[in-house]
């Protein structure tokens, strides 16, 4: 008997007894498989805490504009995100005239990315009549003016309407599209908004995708 | 001793791995990378700590406290620039590294984990000086992270909403740079120790390739004693392999070696954080200099020069997620060298001279290709770096093709010079 090992003792021992390995690993697997979801669980509040916490949420709200009041060819402002968000009501005069300067324009067919799918039209706008644009030039950041009824043409002539950054000279249609020979290489954002209802634009949500 | 030594192993992990760890004897210049590599790591860490001391992560403050880091701390300007410099350096110095091991094939079996552990390294130091970069809160830390954050925006389905998931808000905000200051400083510098740790556990089992790609491990009892290393290596391998006579000690041979490259290096270190630490705005991009705006774009954005040739890449795919997904590729297909060279010679000392010239030319690419993402786009460097970029891919549709049936000379038996 002292030549006999004690593996050899151990292994002699177990081949004595049943041994289910089907039962073994169901434990494995049943073990882990509970283990797993536990680190799932315990991973939810690490990864949930990167999303915007309540401030955040509430300082990027969504904001609703009345519309109802602004007369065609006036401009409202509103702030979204600290960024002010232009409302225009467009008349079916401007809305006939703004291809007739395709040609000046570097991105007349919005081909660059500067606004949501829906606004990729000619007029940049869900409703024909009313464009809605964040205020900011592209250049560097500066907010540009409305100049309208015949204001606008000291910069561009013939385009009576459109938009003109004081900073360095950039200029946009009333698509919010650049002209050429500015300094701003691309079209003004168009933010991601919906119409509530016939009055109210909500600036944030696009429909569907909310 | 012995008392400490029963209990905790100090000198046999000393004597293993560096005393009695055997280094093949022809290690020339391009070795001294991976021991100024953890030089600068050890660099950044001492560094990094003290500027936590004064720095406040939170964007109303953030600029003014590295003002104040700059101006009132005293020697806060030193540790600054150490760190900033250390940064670029560090790069520097990965490159040559892993330059290194593509001209001798150090990434060639047994050494492909050893590789892999290298990339990952290269990857978390990239989202370390990514983050880093951001945290001084300037004009291009906010447009560098607007732009980088951004391209998680390509992802179909998720990317938006996986955008406001990275910055913890709908735009680059305070709360952005307050969790890059918390991965920055906690979570990768632990994880590129880590790494650090198991690069070097994985150099010393397979041992260190070296440029002729000779083994100096062999067969057990395949030498004659006259052939066996004088010098005393450590049994761990000993006992393994018979050891050839071309080895020594990597302490104090190899270190005293590294260390007159150090000084070198050194030097050149001292000269820029000193005399010239925004290296003509390379290091630090003079836009830094001005605090960030979210309403006014800088006129050019790029990268710090160390990411510009992946950010030629990405600009010369005229598809948004195309060209995100050619700029992974691009670092995925590095990772690949080992599978995607089926060479069995490993230096470039005895392979063919297609080998020569195709690393060559990557090397020159790769520079091109920063060269493009560094500089004001022009019409004419669009094509120039789609024609880098199909080189770059090119390097290794090439490398697969020719190492398959490659005509190469034999390696010696023994380190020759």
């Amino acid at each position: 008997m002292s030549n006999v090992s004690l593996d050899a003792h151990d292994s002699s021992e177990t081949e004595n007894q049943p041994v289910s390995s089907n039962r073994r690993r169901f434990l494995t697997v049943a073990t882990s498989v509970v283990g797993g979801l536990g680190v799932v669980g315990a991973a939810v509040p690490f990864i949930a805490s990167w999303n915007p916490s309540i401030k955040a949420r509430a300082a990027g709200a969504d904001v609703e504009a009345d519309i109802s009041k602004i007369q065609p060819g006036q401009l409202i402002r509103v702030i979204w995100r600290s960024k002010p968000v232009w409302i225009a009501r467009r008349t079916p005069e401007l809305l006939a005239s703004l291809s007739n300067f395709d040609d000046q324009l570097k991105d007349p067919n919005s081909d660059e990315e500067q606004q949501p799918t829906f606004a990729k039209n000619a007029y940049r706008s869900l409703k024909e009549e009313y464009l809605v644009l964040v205020g900011i030039c592209t250049h560097l950041g500066c907010s540009p003016q409305h100049l309208k009824d015949g204001a606008f043409e000291e910069y561009v002539e013939g385009v009576p309407e459109g938009f003109f950054c004081p900073c360095h000279g950039s200029k946009f249609d009333m698509a919010g599209r650049v002209f050429e020979n500015v300094p701003a290489g691309l079209n003004l954002v168009v933010p991601p908004y919906m119409f509530i209802d016939d009055n109210t634009i909500l600036i944030g949500s696009e429909e569907g995708a909310a | 001793m012995d008392w400490v030594e029963y209990r905790l192993p100090i000198m046999r992990v000393a004597n293993q791995h560096a005393i009695q760890y055997p280094a093949p004897r022809n290690m020339n210049f391009w070795y001294m990378f991976g021991f100024l590599a953890t030089i600068v790591l050890v660099n950044q860490i001492v560094t990094g700590v003290w500027l936590t001391m004064s720095y406040t992560p939170t964007a109303e403050e953030a600029f003014a406290s590295v003002e104040y880091i700059m101006r009132d701390v005293e020697y806060g300007y030193i540790l600054r620039y150490m760190h900033s410099t250390g940064a670029s350096a560090f790069f520097i110095v990965i490159y040559m590294h892993m330059f290194r091991g593509m001209i001798y094939g150090s990434y060639q079996k047994p050494r492909e984990l050893l590789w892999l552990f290298g990339m990952f390294i290269y990857l978390a130091l990239m989202a370390e000086a990514f983050m880093g970069y951001v945290l001084p809160w300037g004009q291009m830390s906010y447009w560098g992270a607007q732009v980088i954050v951004s391209l998680f925006s390509a992802i179909p389905v998720i990317g938006p909403d996986l955008v406001i998931w990275i910055q913890g808000d709908y735009v680059i905000s305070g709360a952005t740079l307050n969790r890059f200051f918390a991965l920055h400083v906690i979570a990768l510098p632990l994880v590129i120790v880590i790494l650090v740790f198991l690069h070097i556990v994985a150099l010393h089992e397979v041992g260190s390739n070296n440029p002729d790609g000779t083994d100096v491990k062999r067969k057990k009892g395949s030498l004659k004693e006259d052939e066996k290393t004088k010098y005393k290596i450590h049994e761990y391998y000993t006992k393994k392999y018979d050891i050839i006579g071309d080895v020594v000690p990597f302490f104090p041979h190899i270190v005293l070696k590294d260390l007159v490259g150090f000084c070198f290096f050194l030097l050149a270190f001292c000269y820029i954080m000193f005399f010239n630490p925004e290296m003509g705005g390379y290091f630090l991009e003079h836009p830094n200099f001005e605090i960030a705006n979210p309403l006014k774009t800088p006129t050019h954005i790029f990268p710090v020069w160390y990411f510009t040739p992946f950010y030629a890449i990405l600009k010369a795919v005229p598809h948004k997620l195309g060209g995100v997904i050619a700029m992974f590729a691009a670092i995925i297909m590095l990772a690949l060298l080992p599978w995607i060279d089926r060479g069995k010679v490993k230096s470039w000392r005895y392979r063919c001279g297609l080998h020569t010239w195709n690393l060559l030319t990557f090397a020159a690419v790769f520079i091109f290709l920063g060269y493009l993402g560094g500089t004001p786009q022009e019409a004419w460097k669009i094509t120039a770096s789609q024609i880098a970029t199909i080189m770059y891919f090119g390097f290794f549709v090439l490398l697969f093709i020719y190492s398959k049936n490659e005509r190469t000379m034999p390696v010696p038996a023994r380190i020759t010079e």
